[in-house]
């Protein structure tokens, strides 16, 4: 019996979608689904773990009418590693990024947002894939994989393409993907030379929140002075971002105590937090500008 | 005007059972269980997989049967809080919930069980930090998580009362 029914027959108050409007097939491999997605551009909504989905869909609120499962397509599966790569198939969970010893040892933030995302059972079904594909400003694992420049490798009928990850959102909610397109890898560089990495996820409370401001960063120091440093946030701004000016700041300084504060007003410039349902923008940046100097006082140490 | 959805057949197995149902493709996993198999032992809670209360195994994993459609259970081995007992004998976790006060109004009862059988099948010997993340994902609102907490130290004690936990391959 379907959910709307039975909510009418309880006498309830029917907000939730009428599921006869809703279609979905699962094409038995990529093919198939690249197929479907070529005949029709745009008209079929690939869902994964249904993490993100299927919430709007119980809140009446899922635009989309057509869908493709893809949660079973193998090809989109499992985690390779050759001496230059790791590359992480779009339907890895966060379940099996952190079981992963490769990703907990050489890109250990990747596998500290996988940790703080959801609890086990969004875990389980939540994908590295579907979090890019979403494209909020508030995912977990988005400013890891700025840190660590992924790239991505997008399919459709015709082909594949790799497109870094960094400039993968023009805007709010946006991406670069074409309407024919799926995300199916996702590729780390493994010559990561960093000395101090830094993640830290400020929500409502510690576990199982939506952040309020998520920082990822990693340094390099050699002599003292800043080789090399990356900062990605999330949830300041209408995507998640990179603060390449800030960073251009810190390249080839020594982290005075004037660097890092010249640093957090730089930052201020870079980010645009607002008022939301979850924080208020002056709450957002002044937590943005901490945490900077905290990874920064960690890096100078 | 596009073609409504149709009902379509999924094949899967639910404690133990063999089970054909029949919905549309997006009915959710938790309405299907509850209405098609009257397993009303799995509860709704927030309907958007922030609370648990949905609770369920799939395949071995922990997941939340609010946000699966019906369609992707297809072949899928699923656990509910029914299947958790073997005949007359209670799960170790069960037992040490009603030794222990781990429910109180019942509701995220099932969710916390499950997570706790599932935790322990993963760990047997889970340290408190494990515990405690083991069932993050579920919440009580009555507040009682206390209780909760040491009723699942109880389970993982050897000559805890019950059944020992389970140990799956």
């Amino acid at each position: 019996m379907p959910a709307a029914i039975s909510g009418q027959q309880a006498g309830a108050a029917v907000v939730r979608s009428y599921l006869p409007s809703y279609q979905m097939e699962a094409p038995r491999d990529l093919a198939a689904a690249l197929d479907r997605m070529a005949r029709e551009p745009g008209a079929w909504q690939p869902l994964a773990g249904g993490t993100d989905l299927m919430v709007l869909l119980e809140a009446g609120k899922l635009p989309q009418r057509r869908f493709l499962s893809i949660w079973k397509l193998p090809e989109l599966r499992g985690i390779e590693v050759t001496p230059e790569h790791v590359t992480l198939g779009a339907l890895t969970t966060y379940t099996e990024i952190q079981r992963d010893e490769i990703l907990g040892r050489e890109f250990p933030l990747l596998a500290r947002a996988a940790a703080e995302t959801g609890g086990i059972a969004t875990q389980n079904r939540g994908t590295l894939g579907g979090n890019i594909a979403n494209a909020s400003p508030a995912a977990d694992s988005p400013p890891a994989l700025l840190v660590y420049d992924a790239e991505l490798e997008l399919v459709s009928a015709k082909g594949a393409r790799w497109q870094r990850y960094h400039g993968f959102h023009a805007g709010y909610k946006q991406h670069a993907l074409r309407p024919d397109e799926l995300i199916r890898r996702i590729r780390l560089p493994r010559a990561q030379r960093w000395s101090t990495q830094y993640y830290r996820k400020v929500g409502t409370r510690r576990a199982q929140a939506i952040s309020k401001v998520c920082f990822a960063a990693a340094a390099r120091v050699d002599a003292g002075r800043v080789a090399d440093v990356c900062l990605a946030l999330g949830s300041v701004a209408p995507t998640v971002l990179r603060a390449t000016e800030t960073e251009k700041h810190l390249r080839g300084d020594l982290l005075t105590r004037g660097v890092i504060e010249n640093a957090q007003r730089m930052l201020a410039r870079e980010i645009a937090p607002i008022d939301d349902m979850r924080s208020t923008a002056r709450y957002r940046l002044r937590v943005a500008q901490n945490l900077l100097a905290e990874f920064l006082e960690m890096v100078a140490h | 005007m596009r073609e409504p959805a149709r009902k379509i057949s999924v094949r899967c197995e639910v404690n133990g059972k063999a089970v054909t149902l029949e919905d549309y493709p997006m009915a959710r996993l938790l309405d299907v269980l509850r209405e098609q198999l009257a397993l009303t032992g799995t509860k709704e809670g927030c309907g958007e997989g922030e609370c648990g209360a949905c609770s369920v195994e799939m395949d071995g994993a922990l997941v939340n049967s609010c946000l699966i459609p019906v369609l992707q259970a297809e072949g899928a081995k699923i656990r509910t809080i029914e299947g958790v007992a073997s005949d007359d004998c209670l799960h170790a976790v069960q037992q040490a919930f009603i030794t222990h006060g781990g429910a109180q109004c019942g509701i995220c009862t099932p969710g916390m069980i499950l997570a706790a059988v599932n935790l322990l099948a993963r760990h047997p010997q889970p340290t408190d930090g494990e515990i405690r993340e083991g069932l993050a994902g579920n919440l009580c609102r009555c507040t009682g998580y206390m209780k909760i907490f040491e009723s699942v130290v109880e389970a993982c004690r050897p000559q805890s009362a019950g059944s020992r936990p389970e140990r799956r391959s």
